[in-house]
């Protein structure tokens, strides 16, 4: 296209990172040159482009994006437009070590501070070792680490130049296998398992449900996935199956597999656990819904805040392409599948399932509007299937017992196990599996009870975008349907414990701040109403004179966000307010 | 041979819009069904006749039974046995809000129709408090051919979508940042002088609200001589290249205040370039 | 519009812009259409969006080149090399649509014999194109299912203008992408009503609806309506009426609405035959430089703004232009002049006294002497935003593409068939030399038009005014600096320009426009050289000479520079 460029020239160091994806220039050919659609079509490459960018200088500068605009023929404020969506991203100089401090909801009770020079960040999913930190360090070897739980004299050597200390194994979140529990059935690798190694995963079971789904058929593996009545773990709970099916029977070619795994629930780390600790189980999961519904490529949605998770996954894939487990004959079965982690940087809304096609394209990661559905149009505005980690993960048991023998555990309207993040005040807070139709009680138990001088006050189930459940509610079965008959929601198994302790006037405010911050500003319902529902909070904070007008305001607000907001963030930005309010008397 | 593409057979269903039913084809949004039905006061304001429905000011919602959720009737097609409610205690409730919203954070003093949506829908922005965050700064003035005012910008994306992929394919503009402080730029908010822009105003054709607006206009309303009432709006063709764009020169004593086309021109689709937008001074002055 | 006549019949466009929009591959020869026609560039995207695939022919990589899935950019004036380069790599690749060339066309045989010598290497060599892009556009276009050919001045603007478009309509017929839905071919006008004009009979071989006044049957035709004999031999072209007085053989001329004495290629010479005339008449809206040259001055209206009447663009679309001003005291419509002109001259023609009954009554005797549009009542006109011609009836209307009539099985209706026109390749007039070692080409830049009378009188954010635009290479050869004042000199004359550096160049080629005349005369610089037959001048290709001027003058013209 006929780019206008400003005279703002990139770096050599700039250059390079951009060129080392994009591959070196050409020779300014006088008598020819082609574009066009050829170049254009590389618009998905945008946001690995400006990944590179950001790693080795730090941000992205105006000769930065000049450069990418004339190698990608993208205009130079659309490029401006996404990389200032992304929070993981700045368009304004800054130091080329960061900070990061989580600030979020299991940490802001843990006590985290901010200290001058880091940065606030939303919730780094890393809430059994609350407060947690990240340390972004950019340059030619740029390098991502964690550390939690984080001291503030830690965080301050971290500002000072110190390195971060190595991080602890991805066992930890799971006390179950320590406790040597061998009923596990989504975590029972992890621990066990050498998550680096295919060959250590083959000699624990991997593969073997590859070689099963092939054995029954893409038809057979769709039957067992519908008899299995799995649920999607997102948050939503479509029946994965029919989802499967609908996009197998998809004549528009190709399709597409993306797992979302763009773990960013307040709350929430599971994911993140399998990936780290299991990262095979993921990649042959994708492997059989690949074969099953079609697709010829997927795309494994990274959280950019996942350092661990993206070494673990990129090496995993690494290793099964090298054994012929991806690639253009998978396991010598005649299919082809092409895998790889596409990097988030920052944004949560990107785990709205239609929001990530926007950012996998090179685009600001708003959600569309549906329908559509993605099973018809998706990623690239082909039939796509978009599955969550943990339900990605629940693949291999019902492909290999069978989806009938999957159903009977479990109640009828929610079978299998589920995971839950149990954070906050318990004593051993982590990642824990049951069957659907345990109890808050019994979680709260595995997970040592409570911790020692706390007593209950309530508990935030399924995380900011779920509600509060009361000490009376403890016993009400953790199933879709049960809890949905007690308005509660299971949302992305958040199970965040609180104590006597806990501030919930500033914890409830945090959640306002949160979808504020993390509003995506397309509609005006979400935009301005998560903004208004936190000024609101604000002034009800203070009492004041028009207390009962505000909390009438209040609901007003949360009826128009979940009656006409676009996506599912906007629908759910009201709820744990509404409940803190009903049920625990917050700002009364 | 065939000489002329044969269009697609449409196929009709029936709709029902508060309790008539309409026969409309397949494909047909929902607004449209609506209209057909005879339901007209629908507000609108990110919708546009020559954009794809972006569906992001809400203000259009209807209730579609069996929907969880209010419905964007702009962007929504119709389904066989549809029955869409246009009138609805909810809608009202939503219409109103979103009419608040925008109310409290942005000037809609000269967006055509705001007033009276306001006085229907009962619409009152103080009970957001003085406090609240607005959108209010000051109107950028960085060249002689228009305005922006973008405490009038609502972000419903129609100036991005008219300068980008869909028309201009300049791309001088996207929307920068998130949330609330999401906003329309160029790259590093440059000014338009330093920007991709190519001044074909097919951004100010668009927009829904006169946050960009010639500097004619936004000149005239400043000192109060803009008289709507005084002007005439006259259909001609452009006097520069042979391309033969339609314009709609609007005239206010004897001078030319503003040049658009119309949107269901076969030629311009309500767009222009920069000569025939703003290349009529050498007519003006008398 | 000669070449297009020749070829078909008719002197327009055979496509659409709607078809644009649907087709599957899109060639843009010699048109920088993003600059020079924005709007219909705009068809060419959404073309582009559905997926065709944008082939753009031009020396520079203009903007609308920055689109295309390929530019190609060819030696100036080496357009019928290259299209004959395509035609024989179509031809022995075996993709030449032979159904079509044997119902619809003529001199196929002698055609081919033509094209035979320009294998790709020759091509190559004459073109400066690669080979493997030559046929890669010769393969696209002939494998397409619809293919749009379109240009502008960059193939008219030649002495050998004519060939160059009948090279191009070779093109088309060997592949038969003419004729059907989003298949033809697109001369973009560089004015608003270049189209209309000639579609009128403001043309010295054609009276109104494009009917060739050689034809005794058309002549009476005319005659028998207006009450007077029609010459039946040809008119002067404009480039005749130079040469003309240059003769001594026209001594009165009546300028309506130009300016050659700023637009006319070599302008030097074109000044001063116009002031050697016996009597000039200019009918402008400005006092023009011409205007200044005149002996009699009379001050029309703005025929778009100001008056009633109708316009014709390059889709053939006839669209009503109206009022919407009072013109300034004293400048009349142009109908009133030429009508009280003809009073004084002893014909009292009575057309109505409103200014639009008058427009609509003269547009109605068009419409009874012109079958292409007989259909087009002011009142269609009205309620269709215009109409495409042919529209020989009021009740309805034609396919928006001309020509459907060579696919059709009955040779009667198939009509005339099309020729080819086996041209032969000509080098620009003017070769560049060791003393004129640069090649300097002209064009338009948009946000401005022809000699900026018009477009001038607006604020453009986008206009830095005239320049010499050179490659980065040829800047640094020459040791000149961005915005640096240099001399520009060919064989006729030098003009003092500012130099732009732009990557659009390629070493030895140079640009400039000729939207400022008053700040840099290009016109200065151009040759003269015309078509003869269509009286085009080669505006296209002069050689020129760029040279540094001494530091005084340099800081001279700089410092005036700065105080405009």
């Amino acid at each position: 296209m006929d780019l206008k460029l400003s005279a703002h020239t990139p770096t050599a160091d700039e250059i390079d990172a951009i060129d080392a994806l994009l591959g070196a220039t050409g020779e300014y050919d006088h008598r020819l040159a082609r574009a066009g659609h050829d170049l254009r079509d590389q618009r998905h490459r945008l946001l690995p482009v400006l990944h590179a960018v950001n790693d080795r200088v730090g941000w992205i500068s105006r000769g930065a994006i000049n450069h990418i605009a004339a190698r990608m023929d993208v205009a130079p404020a659309e490029i401006y437009g996404v990389a200032t969506f992304y929070g993981l991203f700045s368009t304004t100089e800054r130091s080329t070590r960061q900070v990061h401090v989580c600030v979020d909801l299991a940490c802001q009770i843990a006590g985290a501070t901010v200290p001058d020079g880091a940065h606030e960040s939303p919730c780094l999913g890393l809430c059994e070792r609350a407060p947690a930190v990240l340390l972004v360090e950019a340059g030619p070897q740029a390098r991502q680490t964690v550390l939690a739980p984080a001291t503030p004299v830690q965080v301050r050597a971290l500002l000072d130049g110190g390195a971060a200390p190595d991080e602890a194994p991805a066992e930890v979140a799971t006390p179950q296998v320590a406790a040597g529990a061998d009923d596990l059935v989504l975590l029972g690798r992890v621990g066990v398992v050498d998550p680096t190694s295919l060959h250590s995963y083959r000699s624990h079971g991997g593969y073997a449900a590859l070689r099963r789904a092939i054995e029954i058929g893409p038809v057979g593996v769709i039957r067992e996935m519908l008899d299995s009545g799995i649920m999607g773990r997102g948050g939503a709970a479509f029946p994965a199956g029919r989802k499967w099916d609908a996009v197998a029977r998809q004549p528009a070619r190709p399709h597409y597999l993306v797992c979302n795994a763009d773990e960013s629930e307040p709350g929430t780390f599971k994911d993140r656990v399998i990936m780290e600790g299991d990262p095979f189980s993921l990649i042959e999961a994708m492997t059989i819904a690949a074969y099953a519904t079609g697709c010829e490529q997927g795309w494994i949605y990274l959280r950019g805040e996942y350092p661990r998770a993206r070494r673990r996954l990129t090496d995993a894939i690494e290793q099964a392409v090298a054994h012929g487990l991806l690639g253009d004959d998978v396991m010598g079965a005649g299919f082809s599948f092409h895998l790889e982690v596409f990097l988030g940087a920052g944004a949560y809304i990107c785990g709205e399932e239609t929001a990530i096609f926007n950012s996998i394209e090179g685009f600001r990661g708003e959600p569309r509007n549906k329908p559509p559905f993605p099973v018809e149009v998706g990623v690239f505005g082909k039939p796509t299937v978009v599955n969550n980690v943990e339900t990605l993960a629940n693949v291999l048991p019902i492909v290999l017992g069978g989806g009938q023998a999957y159903a009977s555990v479990g109640t009828t309207g929610s079978t299998g196990t589920k995971l839950f993040c149990v954070s906050g005040a318990v004593a051993r807070p982590g990642v824990y599996e049951l069957p659907f139709g345990a109890t808050l009680r019994e979680v709260i138990d595995l997970a040592g009870g409570m911790r020692e001088g706390s007593t209950l006050r309530t508990v935030l189930l399924g995380g900011a975008a779920g509600s509060f459940a009361t000490p009376d509610e403890l016993d009400v079965p953790l199933t879709f349907e049960d809890l949905r008959a007690a308005k509660l929601s299971l949302g992305s198994g958040v199970v965040m414990v609180l104590d006597q302790h806990v501030d919930l006037t500033a914890f409830v405010h945090r959640i306002a701040a949160f979808f504020r911050d993390e509003s995506c500003g397309q509609c005006v319902p979400c935009r301005v109403g998560t903004m208004r529902q936190e000024e609101v909070l604000q002034r009800l904070e203070h009492g004041g004179p028009n207390a009962s007008a505000d909390r009438e305001l209040l609901a007003d607000i949360g009826r128009v966000l979940r009656d006409a907001s676009i996506c599912g963030f906007g629908h759910s930005a009201h709820g744990a307010i509404e409940s803190a309010i009903a049920k625990l008397g917050v700002f009364s | 041979m065939n000489a002329v593409p044969v269009a697609a057979p449409t196929r009709l269903v029936d709709v029902t819009v508060d309790g008539t039913t309409v026969k409309v084809a397949e494909g047909t949004t929902v607004l449209q069904a609506c209209r057909g039905a005879g339901c007209d006061d629908i507000p609108t304001l990110c919708y546009g006749d020559t954009l794809t429905p972006k569906n992001a000011c809400r203000v259009c919602m209807v209730e579609v039974e069996g929907s969880r959720t209010l419905v964007p009737s702009c962007s929504r097609k119709v389904e066989a046995g549809m029955v869409v409610h246009t009138d609805t205690e909810r809608v009202q409730h939503s219409r109103k809000m979103v009419l608040e919203f925008l109310g409290s954070s942005t000037d809609l003093s000269v967006a055509p129709h705001v007033a009276d949506w306001n006085e229907q829908y009962a619409v009152d922005v103080d009970r957001y408090g003085p406090d609240r965050r607005t959108k209010a700064q000051p109107v950028k003035r960085d060249n002689e051919l228009y305005v922006r005012d973008y405490e009038k910008c609502i972000l419903c994306y129609k100036c991005v979508d008219a300068c980008g992929e869909q028309w201009q394919n300049t791309f001088a503009i996207a929307v920068a940042g998130r949330g609330f402080d999401s906003h329309i730029a160029a790259e590093y908010d440059a000014e338009l002088p330093d920007s991709a822009c190519v001044y074909c105003g097919n951004c100010i054709a668009v927009c829904p609200t006169g946050a960009l607006m010639f500097t004619s206009e936004h000149d005239m309303r400043a000192d109060g001589s803009w008289d709507e009432s005084r002007q005439t709006e006259t259909d001609t063709i452009c006097p520069y290249c042979g391309v033969g764009c339609q314009l709609t020169l609007h005239v206010q004593d004897n001078s030319i205040v503003k040049v658009t086309s119309p949107s269901d021109h076969s030629v311009t689709h309500g767009n222009l370039c920069i000569k025939g937008r703003f290349g009529f001074q050498h007519v003006q002055n008398h | 519009m000669v070449g297009l006549a020749t070829v078909f019949g008719a002197g327009g466009g055979t496509s659409s812009y709607a078809e644009i929009e649907d087709t599957d591959v899109i060639v843009l020869w010699g048109s920088n259409a993003r600059e020079a026609h924005p709007i219909f560039f705009h068809h060419v995207l959404k073309g582009v969006h559905n997926g065709a695939k944008l082939f753009v022919v031009d020396p520079r990589r203009s903007a609308s080149a920055q689109w295309a899935d390929l530019w190609l950019g060819n030696n100036v004036g080496t357009d019928i090399a290259l299209s004959h380069t395509i035609a024989r790599e179509i031809i022995h690749a075996g993709l030449a649509n032979t159904a079509f060339i044997e119902r619809a066309t003529t001199g196929f045989d002698e055609y081919r014999a033509a094209v035979e010598e320009w294998t790709l290497e020759r091509g190559e060599a004459v073109t400066g194109v690669p080979a493997d892009a030559i046929r890669e556009l010769a393969h696209a276009y002939a494998k397409a299912d619809r293919g749009q050919l379109c240009w502008t001045l960059g193939i008219t603007e030649h002495h050998n203008g004519v060939d160059n478009v009948l090279s191009l309509i070779n093109l088309a017929l060997l592949c038969g992408h003419v004729g059907r839905h989003g298949a033809g071919l697109n001369p973009l006008r560089g004015q608003n009503n270049v189209q209309g004009g000639g579609d009128m009979g403001a043309i010295p071989n054609r009276l109104a609806g494009f009917q060739d006044i050689l034809d005794p049957s058309v002549r009476e035709k005319f005659g028998a309506a207006w009450g007077v004999t029609i010459q039946d031999r040809y008119g002067w072209h404009l480039t005749q009426m130079f040469e003309a007085m240059e003769r001594g053989d026209l001594h009165a001329v009546y300028v309506i609405g130009e300016n050659p004495a700023q637009s006319e290629a070599d302008k030097e010479h074109a000044v001063h035959l116009l002031a050697g005339l016996d009597h000039l008449v200019v009918q402008d809206i400005f006092l023009t430089k011409t205007a200044e040259l005149a002996d009699v001055v009379l001050p029309g209206s703005a025929s778009w703004c100001e008056s009633e009447g109708t316009v014709t663009n390059s889709e053939r679309r006839v669209q009503r232009c109206r009022k919407a001003l009072d013109p300034p005291t004293g400048a009349r419509d142009d109908i009133q002049i030429i009508l009280d002109i003809c009073r004084r001259l002893g014909h009292d023609w009575h057309y109505g006294t409103e200014p639009l009954e008058v427009a609509e009554n003269v547009w109605n005797e068009v419409r009874s002497l012109s079958p292409m549009h007989a259909g087009m009542s002011y009142a269609r006109l009205t309620e269709l935003n215009g109409i495409q011609w042919p529209c020989p009836h009021e009740d309805r209307l034609e396919p928006s593409f001309l020509h459907g009539r060579l696919w059709a099985d009955d040779p009667a209706e198939r009509g005339r068939l099309a020729p080819f026109s086996p041209v032969v390749d000509e080098p620009p007039v003017e070769a560049t030399t060791d003393e004129f070692p640069l090649r300097l080409t002209t064009g338009r830049r948009l946000d401005s038009y022809n000699t900026g009378v018009q477009s001038g009188g607006f604020d453009s954010p986008l206009r830095w005014g005239e320049s010499i635009d050179v490659s980065p290479e040829d800047a640094a050869t020459l040791g000149l600096a961005d915005g640096e004042w240099v001399r520009v000199s060919s064989p006729r004359g030098s003009v003092n320009a500012p130099v732009r550096i732009d990557r659009v160049l390629r070493p030895g080629l140079v640009f400039m426009t000729f939207h400022f005349p008053e700040q840099v005369d290009t016109n200065v610089l151009t040759i003269d050289a015309t078509d003869p037959k269509s009286g085009t001048a080669e505006f296209k290709a002069a050689a020129v000479r760029i040279d540094k001027l001494v530091d005084d003058r340099a800081s001279q013209v700089a410092g005036a520079a700065a105080g405009n």
